[in-house]
């Protein structure tokens, strides 16, 4: 059993203005050195050992689903869950 | 020409367009289901607006997948003639048949309104009965609708004439004021505006009606778009 935490950003030249209207709302209240604020995604995966190399199959999700590669980035850890 | 209108869960301008394409252009249309895979009884599809999926993970991402997508695919390779309009053309850049993406609106308002756009490529089996460069009024009713593709992509779709509609006043940040935009062969159009709303002068504009008329002219012709 793999624990896959898959995070998913916007590419630089993507606009994010949800994490600018956090930043904006930090800077009203108070926290005025913050310099920039990216919201993204976080997904926590569970997966049993398949026939495949983990790795590949995360990629391919990462690639048909939980990114949209036209406008967002991912990277993933993956951890071996001790058998119960 | 007989249309399908596919129905996600959480469309909800389906009706709208049946409206438009039945009771206003006389045309026959079906709803039919997302779990529908076989598309083979249609001349056109028309994927309609809304909140597919209640727009989970991003707009379009999940309906992809849906399996009436597998059956839209293989339509639009048969070269039949598909159009996406506003969560449409969301779900047709997701699944791949357009390039790009859409990305929330620059201001991060979603913005309800009526919008001045420029008919760009008058020669597409969309839009012959509209004339080059013509401006038309079409509502538009989005928080995702601002169009993103990279320099290689914008390049590619201005050598090929694939843009097909402009804004005037870029309302939400698209690339090069991109409003709509068609697939290479010329066969799927994908658009934020709602053409199905601007059907009837009640409803503040008929400027919506040449797409429809536009393709029930052309069905069975050989219309090329450069």
């Amino acid at each position: 059993m793999y624990l896959v935490k898959v995070y998913v950003t916007y590419k630089e030249s993507i606009l994010d203005p949800k994490g600018e209207a956090v930043n904006d709302a930090l800077h009203r209240l108070g926290y005025t050195n913050v310099q920039s604020v990216e919201l993204g995604k976080y997904f926590e995966l569970k997966l049993a050992a398949g026939s495949r190399p983990v790795e590949a199959q995360v990629d391919e999700m990462c690639d048909r689903l939980l990114a949209n590669v036209n406008m967002e980035t991912y990277r993933y850890e993956i951890t071996e869950l001790e058998a119960l | 020409m007989i249309f399908a209108v596919p129905v996600f869960p959480g469309s909800n301008c389906d009706h709208d367009m049946v409206n438009a394409l039945r009771d206003v252009l006389h045309a026959q249309a079906d709803l039919v289901p997302a779990t529908t895979s076989d598309l083979t009884a249609y001349d056109a599809v028309i994927l309609p607006g809304g909140f597919s999926y209640g727009d989970y993970l991003r707009s379009g991402a999940i309906a992809r997948f849906a399996p009436v997508m597998t059956a839209v695919q293989a339509f639009a390779a048969a070269g039949k003639p598909v159009m996406g309009i506003c969560n449409g053309f969301q779900i047709l850049t997701e699944a791949g048949l357009l390039p790009g993406a859409l990305q929330a609106n620059r201001s991060a308002k979603f913005i309800c309104q009526t919008s001045e756009l420029v008919v760009r490529n008058s020669q597409t089996q969309f839009t012959t009965t509209y004339t080059e460069n013509q401006h038309i009024q079409l509502p538009i009713a989005h928080g995702e609708g601002n169009y993103y593709c990279d320099d290689a992509t914008l390049a590619e779709l201005q050598a090929h004439h694939q843009i097909v509609f402009e804004y005037v006043d870029n309302p939400n940040g698209s690339v090069a004021n991109i409003a709509g935009i068609i697939n290479r062969a010329g066969n799927v159009l994908g658009m934020m505006p709602h053409p199905e709303r601007a059907v009837e002068a009640i409803l503040g504009s008929t400027d919506g009606l040449g797409l429809f008329k536009s393709l029930l002219a052309n069905q069975g012709r050989e219309v090329t778009h450069a």
